[in-house]
Formats: C-alpha cells, sequence, structure tokens
C-alpha cells in the first residue's frame, strides 16, 4: 500500500472539505428539504458522479471527453431493464397480445424479449452489467483511440460522435430501447416500491454514500502516484513517455474509471428519478455535464460536487421562472468560466475566500487566547502570535 | 434487399438518391469548408460553427422578406444579394468573435470548444427571440422552381442543380484563395511555423482574424445555399454539427480536397442506404464506419506531413 496513514490520504485541509459536505448532503438537505425538493438534490447527486469521473479524466488527465452521457445511460438503461423486467410480470401485462415482455415492445408489434434483455432478469448480473456494460465500452474507444495516440481535440469530437450515434440508435430501435420516451413506468425493485416516500429517502441515502465513496476513491488516486502521473502527463506528455511510462494505458485506465464512476451515477439516477431516456446520453447532456465540472472547478472533486448543485440549481430555478433567459445564462457561464475563471468555483475559494478565512481565524484566536484553555492547543499562527 | 426491384428501376433509384446525396454533399462541402478552414488551419474548434451558418440562412431570408415587400422587380435576383450580405455580416461577426474570445485561447484547444459551444447556446436563443421558435423558409423565385426531368424516371429539382454549381464555385475560389492569394499564402505559412511566419513580417494576429472571419463568411454561405433546399429554425444548426466535424477530420484536417472527398463519400453513403434502410439507421451505420475509420486512420484520408 502507498499510504502508510490515513492523514497521507486526506490532509486536514481535504478532511475539513469531506466533512462539510457530508454534513450538507448527509444531515443538513434531509434535515431541512421536503421529499420532493430532497428527491431532486437526489437526481443533482447522480449528475454529480459524472462530473467527479471529469474531475478525474479532464481536470487531471487531460482528456476531454464529450460523451459521458453515454455512459451515464448506460448504467441506467441497465438498470432500468431490470426494473421493466420486472414491473412487466405476465400477470401485470395480461392485457397485451403477448403478455411477460415491457409495453414499447408490444406496441411495436415484438413477440419474444430480445436476447440481450434475457440476462437481465436477474438482478445480481444487472449489477454486473450496471458497471461492466459502460466500462467495456470506455475501454474499447480509449483503446482505439490512446494506442494509436489520438488524443486532445479529436478524442473530443469523437466521444460526440459516438454520443449522438448512441442517441440515434435508441431513439430508432423503438422496439428494443423505448426510443425517444425511453423506458418509463418503473416500479419496483424486489417487490420494494420504489415510488413511495421512504424510498426516496433510502434511495437518497444510498447515493451520497455511494457518492462518498467514489469521492474516496477519486482522492486516493489523486493522491497516489498514479494521479502525479496523470498530472506529469497531461502537461508534458512526451517526457513521461520518455521516462519509460505507457502513456496510454494511464489515459485508458482513468477514462475507464471516469466511465465506471458516471455509470454508478446512472443507475442511481434511474433508480431515484423511475426512468431513463435518450435525453441523458445524446451530446447536449454529454456538455452540460462538463460544465458541471467546469463550474466547480476542473481540478477540484469536491468542487464539482459543488458545481453540480449551483449550476442545476440555478437552471431548475432559471427554467421554472424565466425559460428563455436559461440559454442566455448557460451560454454565459459556458464563455465566463473559461475565459476569466478557468478553475472555478474551486479556484475563487482559494484565491480569495481561502486567505480571508485564514486571517480571520488568525485574529480570531490571537484576540481571544487567553479565553481558550491551553490543552486544546493553539493554532500555529496564534503561538508564534505569543511568543 | 436488392431483390424485390428490376434492374432499371435499380438504376433509377441509386440515380435518384445519388442526386439526393449530391444535395447533402453540397450542404456538407459548404458548412465543412469554413470548419476545415479553422480547424485544420487553425487548430480551433468552432461549436457555433452551425450558428453561423443559421445566421446567414436567416440573412436571406430576411433580404428575401423585404426584397419582395419593397422591391419587387430585383426578386429574381435577390438572392445573390442576399449571399454577398450574408457573408459580410458573418465575416464581421466570425471576427469580432474572434477579437473577443478566440484569440486569448489558442493555447487551450479544449477550452475554446467549451467557450464556443456558449457562444452557439447563445446565438440559438437569440435566433428563438428574434426570429421566433417556428421555421421560416423563404419563397423562391420562379426561375428556381421545378425540376428536370431526365427520363421519364429520373427527375431533378432546379434548385438543387443551382446549389451544387454554387458549391462547386465557392470550392474552387476557396481553393484559389488558399493557394493563390496573399492571404491564404500567409495562413499557409503561420500553420506551418507561426514564430518563423512571425519572424518574416507577417502579422500572425491578423492572419488569424480574417482566416476565422472567413471561415465564418462561408458558413454564412452555407447557410444562404441551405434556405433553397430546406426551412430554417433557431437549432438546424446543430443537427449537423457534428456530422460536419466528422467530414472534416474524415477527409484529414488540414486538406481541403480531403475534405471534399470525404464530404462525398459521407453524404453518398448515407443517402443511397437511406432508401433501402430506415433513415435513422443509414446515419448510424454511416457515423459507425466514419469512427471505426477514424480509429484505424486517426490522420484521416488526406494527411498532410509538417513537422509539428
Amino acid at each position: 500500500m502507498p499510504f502508510t496513514s490515513i492523514r497521507e490520504l486526506l490532509p486536514k485541509k481535504d478532511l475539513v472539505g469531506f466533512a462539510i459536505l457530508a454534513l450538507i448532503i448527509i444531515v443538513l438537505m434531509p434535515l431541512f428539504l421536503d421529499i420532493f425538493r430532497l428527491n431532486l438534490i437526489g437526481k443533482y447527486l447522480t449528475y454529480a458522479f459524472v462530473a467527479v469521473g471529469l474531475v478525474l479524466c479532464w481536470g487531471y488527465g487531460g482528456i476531454l471527453s464529450l460523451g459521458q452521457g453515454v455512459f451515464f445511460g448506460l448504467g441506467g438503461y441497465c438498470m432500468a431493464m431490470f426494473l421493466k423486467l420486472e414491473a412487466s410480470s405476465p400477470e401485470a401485462t395480461a392485457i397485451q397480445s403477448t403478455p411477460g415482455i415491457p409495453d414499447f415492445m408490444d406496441w411495436n408489434q415484438l413477440t419474444e424479449l430480445p436476447w440481450f434483455w434475457e440476462p437481465f432478469h436477474s438482478f445480481t448480473f444487472t449489477l454486473f452489467a450496471t458497471i461492466a456494460v459502460p466500462v467495456l465500452f470506455a475501454f474499447i474507444i480509449a483503446y482505439a483511440m490512446f494506442k494509436r495516440r489520438v488524443g486532445g481535440v479529436y478524442f473530443a469530437i469523437i466521444t460526440q460522435a459516438i454520443a449522438a450515434i448512441l442517441t440515434i440508435l435508441i431513439i430508432g430501435q423503438q422496439g428494443y430501447t423505448g426510443g425517444v420516451n425511453g423506458i418509463t413506468d418503473l416500479r419496483t425493485l424486489h417487490g420494494w416500491d420504489i415510488r413511495t416516500d421512504s424510498a426516496k429517502y433510502i434511495l437518497y441515502f444510498i447515493s451520497a454514500f455511494l457518492l462518498f465513496a467514489c469521492l474516496f476513491a477519486a482522492q486516493y488516486i489523486r493522491k497516489s502516484k498514479l494521479g502525479r502521473i496523470l498530472v506529469a502527463m497531461r502537461e508534458r506528455e512526451d517526457r513521461v513517455r520518455f521516462s519509460g511510462y505507457d502513456v496510454a494505458n494511464f489515459k485508458i485506465f482513468i477514462f475507464c474509471a471516469a466511465a465506471a464512476i458516471s455509470a454508478i451515477g446512472g443507475a442511481m439516477f434511474t433508480l431515484q428519478v423511475g426512468f431513463m431516456s435518450p435525453s441523458f446520453v445524446g451530446i447536449v447532456p454529454s456538455i452540460e455535464m462538463v460544465i458541471f465540472a467546469a463550474v466547480g472547478g476542473r481540478l477540484s472533486i469536491l468542487g464539482a460536487v459543488y458545481g453540480t448543485f449551483v449550476v442545476n440549481w440555478a437552471k431548475t430555478s432559471f427554467s421554472e421562472s424565466f425559460p428563455e433567459l436559461w440559454l442566455f445564462a448557460m451560454g454565459a457561464l459556458f464563455i465566463g468560466v473559461v475565459m476569466a475563471f478557468p478553475n472555478g468555483l474551486a479556484g475563487l475559494y482559494q484565491s480569495y475566500i481561502q486567505p480571508w478565512l485564514k486571517t480571520f481565524i488568525n485574529s480570531m484566536l490571537s484576540k481571544y487566547q487567553q479565553y481558550i484553555p491551553a490543552k486544546f492547543g493553539l493554532g500555529k499562527p496564534a503561538q508564534e502570535a505569543a511568543k | 434487399m436488392f431483390a424485390d426491384y428490376t434492374l432499371n428501376e435499380l438504376t433509377s433509384i441509386f440515380a435518384m438518391q445519388g442526386f439526393a446525396g449530391l444535395i447533402l454533399f453540397s450542404i456538407f462541402v459548404l458548412m465543412a469548408l469554413g470548419l476545415a478552414i479553422i480547424f485544420g488551419q487553425m487548430g480551433v474548434i468552432n461549436m457555433a460553427h452551425g450558428e453561423f451558418m443559421i445566421l446567414g440562412a436567416y440573412i436571406t431570408y430576411l433580404s428575401s422578406t423585404v426584397v419582395s415587400e419593397y422591391l419587387p422587380g430585383l426578386f429574381n435576383v435577390y438572392f445573390f444579394i442576399a449571399m454577398i450580405l450574408a457573408f459580410v455580416v458573418t465575416f464581421a461577426l466570425g471576427a469580432l468573435v474572434e477579437w473577443a474570445m478566440i484569440r486569448h485561447l489558442y493555447r487551450r484547444p479544449l477550452d475554446t470548444l467549451l467557450a464556443t459551444w456558449g457562444l452557439s447556446l447563445i446565438l440559438q436563443q437569440l435566433y428563438r427571440t428574434v426570429f421566433g421558435a417556428r421555421e421560416v423558409g423563404v419563397s423562391l423565385p420562379d426561375w428556381m422552381m421545378g425540376s428536370y426531368a431526365i427520363t421519364d424516371m429520373i427527375e431533378v429539382p432546379i434548385n438543387g442543380i443551382f446549389v451544387m454549381v454554387l458549391t462547386l464555385i465557392i470550392t474552387l475560389a476557396v481553393y484559389l484563395m488558399m493557394q493563390k492569394s496573399s492571404l491564404g499564402k500567409q495562413t499557409r505559412a503561420v500553420v506551418q511555423n507561426r514564430q518563423m511566419a512571425g519572424a518574416v513580417g507577417i502579422d500572425t494576429e491578423k492572419v488569424d482574424r480574417y482566416t476565422f472571419g472567413i471561415g465564418c463568411g462561408i458558413a454564412g454561405v452555407a447557410g444562404s445555399a441551405f434556405t433553397m433546399i430546406g426551412s430554417t429554425g433557431p437549432t438546424a444548426g446543430q443537427l449537423y454539427i457534428v456530422d460536419t466535424f466528422l467530414v472534416v477530420v474524415f477527409g484529414g484536417a488540414s486538406s481541403l480536397i480531403g475534405t471534399v472527398a470525404s464530404a462525398f463519400t459521407i453524404s453518398q453513403a448515407q443517402s443511397t442506404m437511406e432508401f433501402f434502410l430506415s433513415g435513422s439507421m443509414a446515419k448510424v451505420l454511416t457515423l459507425l464506419t466514419v469512427v471505426g475509420i477514424l480509429m484505424l486512420r486517426p490522420q484521416g484520408l488526406f494527411s498532410l506531413k509538417i513537422r509539428r
């Protein structure tokens, strides 16, 4: 193990950041929001998975993927297929001309379940496929591209084209995929109704814990040797290659890792929102997911979560009151975050709030130090001031 | 899938679909030419390219309305005025965008992509606010209506022929400009070695601005031509952007001939398959093939060998 202690993996500063985020997501949000708003936040949480994946592969690896919606969608569709099969048992679909197959297949004159739907009767297989299918897909793309040293802008265009292809395919193959409406009307998971309020609470907490698991994994990658190689690769790919590293393998790994994280988000999205549709796969949603990471700060995994919240909250409130202004705001956000704040919220925090916070805490400490018992230990600057 | 048709019918189908493919080819070429200049020569991804095209289309729509209202005598030739107007306006907007945005981002190509995407969102919403969400179409002068029958089974629409001739002229003009004019020579010099070009006295910033402007201007002309064969909506540009990027990359980013060749291949493959399969499957198969070939041959069909 490269890490000898937890302190090394999670320095004090990061630990505080994780703790504050955990406090907000796990304690404050469920306490103060009603179930409708909380479910909305739960939906944002699932987008945050994608943003965290993008921080890893774009911020650290320098690989801009404009097709993260593909992996989000594939994860979500795998989960949706299982839920749909459970919802269309022969008893529940007795009025169809072929009972026991999903309703949209019946509408499209299919008389039996397609072969690739069969394994999704099993929940174990579904859990496996939710991660495995997107990762395999990501691996094929990344292997073909990175082994031939294609990167940068070309990679972005190809991933975007793949997002477009998959959307057209899903919409075109209505009988197999549910078409433009997607897979809807999902009800139960092993007989457990996912539409009730209590189920929504439980799913929210599962999403939150999974998100933190992914954040810890991302933090591990960030702090490990792998993370440093990724940064080196982003800055000077040739030098890393000449130092004897196989650059392509690192790129493939980080792209697959980002795909896996996005896929978990997609699966949780299906569970919480109760449907999956091609509108989360295409070019527009995929590039919107990039803006979540960019607003949060492309180098900050915690920032990505905040960025997702801020952008989506703005989107929801704008589209409720001024729908026509939203696209202007979104466009300005894209331009502004690139031109003026390339490090997003995290950059703003580091350059303005953090120094202010530091001087504020220090001045407070030195002002009131006689009231603080010595055994609690004064902050270092305060001790210096006391000398 | 061919068995249901007689040989004669098959010939006609291929001829008709081939012609439909040629119209698609014209649109691809016109859009891709502008992109190829900007991306191939400058390495900048302009995601708002489709919106520049739509701007050209809206300008044509406006001039068609104005001309038929106030100057009905000129209606037969308004299209040429509209095209020049479209070029001038999109050129100016393009140069402005380069000055305000792109020139700060040359070292960060991925960020240019995001910034221009933001620009495209703003332009889309602007069109929706100004022109409304509904698609608009221009009224064609009489001489462009109707179609020309070659045999009793093969008919070609006249506006299609017009657009193709237009494409041919514009392509030739762009080719000559890049090869012969001093601006073209300067552009190519800057692409091959920016520092050296600057050292021998070429104003590289000015060349960048003109190149970007001309790329956008060609998009505007493409939009003008687009109104001849289809109607224009605020989001029409986005429909073509991915296809055109693939055309440019597939052709080899810095080769104009490659762009034309790949536009031809992709459009013909798509429209021929469209007759036999459903439209969406034809598109999926075409794009998949292109992506597959690009994975095997990332430099595209025609690649320029230069030292970087």
